[in-house]
């Protein structure tokens, strides 16, 4: 998944988005998978990530993180 | 593009650096025979002072753009102003604010007629000298277009203005012609002199639907009785013709901006309201990083040859599509966001009619955000009655 360019996240979890003037609140694990799909890391790359840090299964966080992705999307933040 | 981050940062290191600097100044010893700070002759850099009277002094909930104007006057950096508040009535919240308007005036309303206008002027000019004019209403617009050449040929006031002609192809009931011709979209719309024309173009365009007053106002209705009701209150408030617009769907986005008359644009700053309030004014907004607006803009300017401030009022779709709604054809209250995001773009236009060297803007901070406030002020009777006797305060 692709996260606009111009889309800014700051390290208080605050998203604005300049093309709609809309801004969101993230968490720190949203905030953290935004990262890493800005470092253009693949969807496996993420899972991956998130479950060898966190104490949680994989089907979770894929189940999480695909939400995740159509909320993203609906809101216009991905390409 | 600048982002608000990007400035937070810069902002913080520029603290850290002076931190660091003040830590190493203490280090050093001084002593009484040599002198560590030597005054420099400062250069004198000399700039005009233009004496500039503005209308709009209206700072209400609906608020007229003079406040906002005169800020951004008083912000500028290649001229020092004197500001003359033109008021139309007693109770104009700027007349009192000193702070921001040195004197004003009272003026007949546009209805009064231009002699009338012209000989007012004439008075006020004998006293105060003005070098430039803002008129920041739509209302009294036609008067000071027809009067431009007048003005300066015999009282030396400035204006840069639109053309009576581009006033009039932008004029809500000319709209839809006018985006036909530019290529620009704007909803379907049609003039309703009474009542009885409202039932044909309700079917024709369904509901909601927008009815507009010819000056201000806008209603969306969403029944023929409520159609009617607006058509009876706005034609009331702001005569005939009455606007029945089709509704689009989608957010507004607003560009406040200004033409040179000869095709280019000297600054566009888009905003999207954040805050509405009951009567759709922003209470809040923040300028946005869209480059469609920009270039719809651009094309809008180069195409009509624009002379003047303007702001244009969009409807953004779901599908990312854009409608005219409105063309205002002067700043819009919120024109102080622009000094904010870093085009002075009242600036530009005193320069422009000063026939100083205008560089168009070509960047502003995306993500600036203005927050608009009211404010009680105490004032004392004896003011008041200044003004609202001898028509001066």
């Amino acid at each position: 998944m692709k996260i606009k360019t111009n889309i800014a996240l700051s390290d208080s979890g605050f998203l604005f988005n300049p093309s709609t003037g809309d801004s969101y609140s993230v968490n720190p694990i949203g905030q953290e998978i935004i990262r890493l799909f800005q470092e253009h890391k693949t969807m496996d790359e993420v899972v991956k990530q998130i479950t060898k840090e966190y104490r949680i299964d994989k089907d979770t966080v894929e189940k999480d993180l695909y939400d995740f992705q159509n909320m993203l999307q609906s809101y216009k933040l991905s390409e | 593009m600048q982002y608000p981050f990007d400035i937070e940062a810069e902002l913080h290191s520029s603290l850290y650096d002076r931190e660091v600097k003040v830590k190493k100044a203490s280090k050093i010893k001084t002593t009484n025979k040599i002198p560590l700070l030597k005054s420099v002759p400062k250069k004198s850099i000399s700039k005009p002072k233009y004496t500039i009277a503005v209308t709009g002094l209206n700072a209400i909930d609906s608020p007229g753009p003079g406040i906002s104007v005169i800020r951004a006057l008083r912000d500028a950096t290649s001229f020092d102003v004197r500001i003359i508040g033109l008021s139309y009535e007693s109770l104009e919240p700027g007349i009192y604010m000193h702070d921001l308007v040195d004197k004003t005036y009272q003026v007949p309303y546009p209805g009064a007629g231009q002699e009338v206008l012209f000989d007012r002027f004439a008075y006020i000019n004998s006293i105060e000298n003005i070098d430039f004019l803002f008129p920041n209403f739509d209302a009294e617009l036609f008067n000071f277009i027809s009067l431009k050449e007048k003005m300066e040929m015999e009282l030396g006031i400035k204006m840069v203005l639109p053309t009576q002609e581009q006033f009039e192809a932008r004029h809500k009931v000319n709209l839809f012609e006018f985006g036909k011709k530019n290529k620009i979209k704007v909803p379907f719309a049609k003039m309703v002199y009474s009542l009885n024309e409202i039932p044909a173009i309700t079917k024709e365009f369904g509901f909601p639907l927008v009815v507009k007053g010819k000056f201000y106002d806008a209603k969306i209705a969403y029944s023929n009785d409520q159609a009617m009701q607006h058509f009876n209150k706005i034609s009331t408030e702001w005569g005939l013709p009455v606007l029945i617009q089709q509704f689009v769907h989608g957010s507004e986005v607003n560009v406040c901006g200004v033409g040179n008359g000869k095709g280019v644009t000297l600054g566009a700053v888009p905003m999207r309201k954040l805050y509405i309030t009951d009567k759709g004014k922003a209470w809040a907004g923040v300028t946005l990083d869209d480059k469609n607006l920009l270039n719809t803009t651009q094309s809008f300017v180069k195409n009509t040859k624009w002379c003047g401030a303007f702001e244009l009022e969009f409807i953004k779709t779901a599908d990312d599509d854009y409608f005219l709604i409105e063309i205002n054809p002067r700043f819009p209250a919120w024109c102080y966001l622009t000094v904010g995001a870093g085009q002075n773009q009242i600036e530009s236009i005193v320069n422009l009619a000063m026939e100083k060297k205008v560089i168009p803007y070509k960047e502003y901070v995306v993500g600036k955000m203005f927050i608009r406030y009211s404010y009680d002020m105490i004032v004392n009777m004896n003011e008041f009655e200044q003004i609202s006797t001898i028509g001066e305060l």
